[in-house]
């Protein structure tokens, strides 16, 4: 009797096991073709990538070989201090840097300011105002290139940063709703508390609103840093002088002048994308958050 | 300027609200005034004038848009563009909807594939612009080698007007990342006891993704569509560096013959009647956009 309770257990464990493997087999089957597919798009992804480093590191005698090598015989990384002395990269590097960095505050603090009236301030007709806002984000930017060409031109403007850095100081459709989103889930007790204890509205602005939305003001810096860091269509328009350059335009210019220097002209890219490979590597959540708040509707 | 109250029936508090955040948004007022209304009336103007940016500008009624209908290059750009939006929206958008759905399998090392795919969207159109221009060179890149694998003779696509525009439409592939992120949170937020209660009834997977996932991701899809169209009517960097337009004319796009028209030319009235008409066009695909989408965008889900 007992030791047919006790085949029995052994049965039902038996089968169990057999049950746990074959779903976790079923499992593995569901998620094999997503896998692969992934897979493969990582690996096409990533081919362009390997390339430009590929490229980077090969001998200018190597380029001249057909068919390329897929991997360079010898690693030349003194290609990376030829590109930086032949191209003035550090110039380049540092105006748009300088850029980079203006915009990034005046994203900031417009941003902010602009999506405290919206979200933390009641006040009559505000709801109807911020459709306007969600309005302008669809109107596109070439209908403005002209007229503030011509504006920037009259105001001596054009050869300095101001075009590309001022306007950012005005805040932005997109990261004003972004902005505004995130304060509308700040509790109003807060700010309530705050103005009944004498609070000015900047003071609660920056002492209460400031500190509690540290991650989606880094959103903004994050994306506002990261479209300025690769604008290319305002420096070109804006910048002129060799030394005024940014990196896009410099490299361009770089680019048509000396059109079979590759390895030059990969380890270049690879010096201008690799901050934000930095960037992105320690930062993810705050892109990943980033991204899917515009489409939250 | 906005429909308010008359200020008479608003009370005190309200009053020094309204103040406060009237004071609070002006930045954006101003910005709005300066860069989008001036420009927008500026644009309506000037697009009336001959203009260099130099000399005054000279009255030209209608002859900058009449112009256009009998200027072979802006049909040309405009059809570059619009071959250009056809393939590279379509096929961004299904892409990107199959990279969320893989991604939304319970695969647990997702966050790698989630990083590597998202990574190209951030850096920066020049920089993958240079290395697709070695990528497929036929003297220095790999793409040639790979396709001499299937016997494919090695050629210099960027030498051929179609083939340019296809290089700059899986160009624009690398971008995918970001939409399909877009997709995947909006695939998290569909209940999973729909896919159960399916899959009771018998629903297979075909089916399920037919009745369940498309119409409860529809507003997303629009909103990605709008989005990539929007962007994809703007094209330039891409030409601007790989091909300056060329060959024969093959990846002048419309945004590419704007820039000219401004910059080289300094036609800038022109220029104002192209953007203009860029304006409506976009508008218009926009409009039909959402008039196709009234039909299938499910918003229910949506809260």
């Amino acid at each position: 009797m007992a030791t047919q309770v006790m085949d029995k257990k052994a049965v039902a464990t038996d089968e169990m096991t057999r049950y746990r493997r074959r779903a976790r087999l079923q499992h593995v089957m569901q998620t094999a073709i997503p896998r692969l597919f992934l897979l493969i798009m990582c690996l096409i992804y990533a081919v362009p990538f390997y390339w430009m480093l590929s490229t980077a590191l090969k001998s200018t005698s190597e380029l001249a070989e057909f068919p390329p090598a897929l991997f360079p015989r010898t690693l030349h990384f003194e290609n990376f201090v030829l590109a930086v002395t032949k191209i003035p990269f550090a110039v380049y590097f540092g105006n748009t840097l300088l850029i980079t960095l203006l915009t990034i505050i005046g994203s900031v603090l417009a941003n902010l300011i602009v999506a405290y009236g919206f979200a933390c301030i009641e006040w009559p007709g505000r709801d109807k105002v911020f459709y306007i806002v969600l309005a302008t984000m669809f109107i596109p930017f070439p209908i403005a290139i002209v007229p503030q060409f011509d504006m920037f031109a009259r105001l001596h403007w054009i050869n300095t940063i101001l075009p590309l850095v001022v306007p950012h100081f005005f805040a932005g459709a997109f990261f004003i709703f972004m902005l505004r989103q995130f304060l509308l889930q700040i509790p109003r007790e807060l700010l309530e508390a705050a103005r009944m204890d004498g609070a000015t509205e900047l003071q609660i602005m920056w002492n209460v609103i400031l500190p509690l939305s540290r991650p989606a003001l880094a959103a903004v810096a994050l994306f506002s840093g990261i479209s300025a860091w690769n604008d290319f269509m305002g420096p070109l328009i804006y910048l002129q002088d060799d030394l005024k350059r940014t990196l896009a335009v410099g490299l361009q210019v770089f680019r048509s002048t000396h059109d079979i220097q590759f390895n030059l002209l990969m380890a270049a890219s690879l010096l201008t994308v690799l901050p934000l490979i930095i960037l992105f590597l320690f930062s993810q959540r705050f892109f990943i958050k980033g991204v899917t708040v515009g489409s939250i509707k | 300027m906005v429909a308010v109250k008359s200020s008479s029936k608003l009370s005190r508090r309200e009053r020094t609200n309204l103040s406060r955040g009237l004071l609070f948004i002006s930045p954006w007022l101003l910005g709005l005034i300066i860069f989008t209304i001036y420009p927008l009336i500026y644009s309506i103007i000037f697009s009336f004038t001959r203009y260099s940016g130099f000399r005054r500008p000279v009255w030209l009624g209608m002859q900058n848009y009449t112009r256009l209908f009998s200027d072979s290059l802006f049909w040309l750009s405009l059809g570059n563009t619009l071959y250009y939006v056809l393939w590279a929206v379509p096929i961004g958008i299904v892409v990107a909807l199959l990279l969320a759905l893989a991604m939304n399998r319970d695969v647990r090392e997702v966050n790698v594939y989630r990083a590597i795919l998202y990574l190209p969207s951030i850096l920066p159109t020049f920089a993958l612009a240079f290395i697709f221009i070695v990528l497929i060179n036929p003297q220095y890149g790999i793409v040639n080698i790979f396709f001499s694998l299937f016997g494919v003779p090695t050629q210099n696509f960027l030498s051929d007007p179609l083939g340019a525009k296809n290089v700059i439409i899986v160009l624009a592939q690398l971008g995918a990342g970001n939409a399909a992120l877009i997709f995947l949170a909006g695939l998290r937020g569909i209940p999973a006891t729909l896919y159960d209660a399916a899959r009771i009834d018998g629903a297979g997977v075909w089916r399920r993704f037919y009745s369940i996932t498309l119409p409860l991701l529809s507003p997303i899809i629009l909103f990605n569509l709008i989005t990539a169209l929007s962007g994809g009517l703007q094209i330039f960097q891409q030409a601007y560096i790989m091909t300056n337009g060329g060959p024969n004319n093959g990846t002048l796009f419309y945004m590419l013959y704007l820039y000219r028209n401004a910059f080289a030319y300094a036609q800038l009235g022109y220029a104002c009647a192209l953007s203009l008409v860029l304006f409506v066009i976009g508008l218009a695909l926009a409009g039909i956009l959402f008039s196709v989408a009234q039909r299938f965008v499910n918003y229910e889900m949506v809260s």
